[in-house]
């Protein structure tokens, strides 16, 4: 779970750091689930100046390469402003801003990530 | 799936000033329907989550906390509650909402969800645990 914004936390870094030591060892990533501002990862409106790490295009890239799961969660996606196609039509919002490789559903995702990972980590405040 | 995992769901935030709290109680009750091994722990500022009379009128945002009384009904009635942290806060069990659970096995008898641990019990708690989510 990452659970705070990018740019604002260094968790978002932390956690992509992590992933990427942990599939290089070997180990299998079930999904990453973003929560609190940690949706903020997934809005392909990003865009950070051009000497920067670009956080969002970063999980995107990496998720294709690996084929990796990326969950926003849809409560929290919704107060902040992180909409899909679907979530943009069933809200009558003028447009969509999900990156490419995330997707939105609930938190019944995390839960199940849990149940069927051997590890859950955080990386939060 | 061969048995629950145990899952705490860990509370270190005051319940106004940041939104960990009140999604951090959303967590528990959706993942309450998957019918896991669930307890709460209530560490540092999370200890006010569970004050009593709690009143954001003047805030302009939700009182969600009559929320937590709901999760009885929802089978989560294990609330630890951390002894050092009430007390560096000037607080005691009496200043906590009343939250219980009825036990279906002992004719409904109605029960505390609320336990106050000390730190060293706390640990041993969470040394047993599957998965810990903090919020």
């Amino acid at each position: 779970m990452v659970s705070e914004g990018p740019y604002t936390h260094q968790a978002s870094d932390s956690a992509y750091q992590f992933i990427r030591a942990a599939l290089a060892a070997g180990h299998e990533i079930f999904r990453i689930f973003f929560y609190h501002d940690g949706v903020n990862n997934g809005t392909r409106l990003t865009t950070p100046p051009q000497d920067d790490r670009h956080i969002v295009n970063r999980w995107s890239e990496l998720a294709t390469e690996h084929d990796l799961d990326l969950v926003l969660c849809v409560a929290a996606a919704q107060r902040r402003g992180i909409v899909d196609p679907d979530e943009a039509k069933r809200n009558g919002k003028d447009g969509d801003n999900i990156a490419p490789g995330f997707r939105i559903s609930g938190l019944g995702q995390l839960i199940e990530a849990g149940i069927e990972s051997d590890r859950l980590l955080v990386f939060g405040d | 799936m061969s048995r629950a995992k145990k899952f705490m769901y860990i509370n270190r935030h005051a319940p106004c000033g940041t939104v960990y709290a009140v999604e951090g109680l959303e967590v528990v009750l959706i993942g309450a329907a998957f019918e896991q091994d669930v307890c709460m722990a209530f560490i540092g500022d999370g200890v006010f989550q569970l004050q009593q009379d709690q009143d954001t009128a003047d805030t302009g945002m939700k009182n969600f906390s009559p929320a937590y009384r709901a999760l009885g009904d929802y089978e989560v009635n294990r609330l630890y509650v951390e002894r050092e942290s009430l007390q560096e806060r000037g607080l005691t069990e009496e200043d906590l909402m009343p939250l219980t659970w009825e036990d279906e096995d002992e004719d409904w008898a109605e029960k505390s969800s609320i336990y106050i641990v000390d730190q060293a019990q706390l640990s041993d708690l969470m040394d047993e645990q599957d998965i810990i989510l903090n919020f």
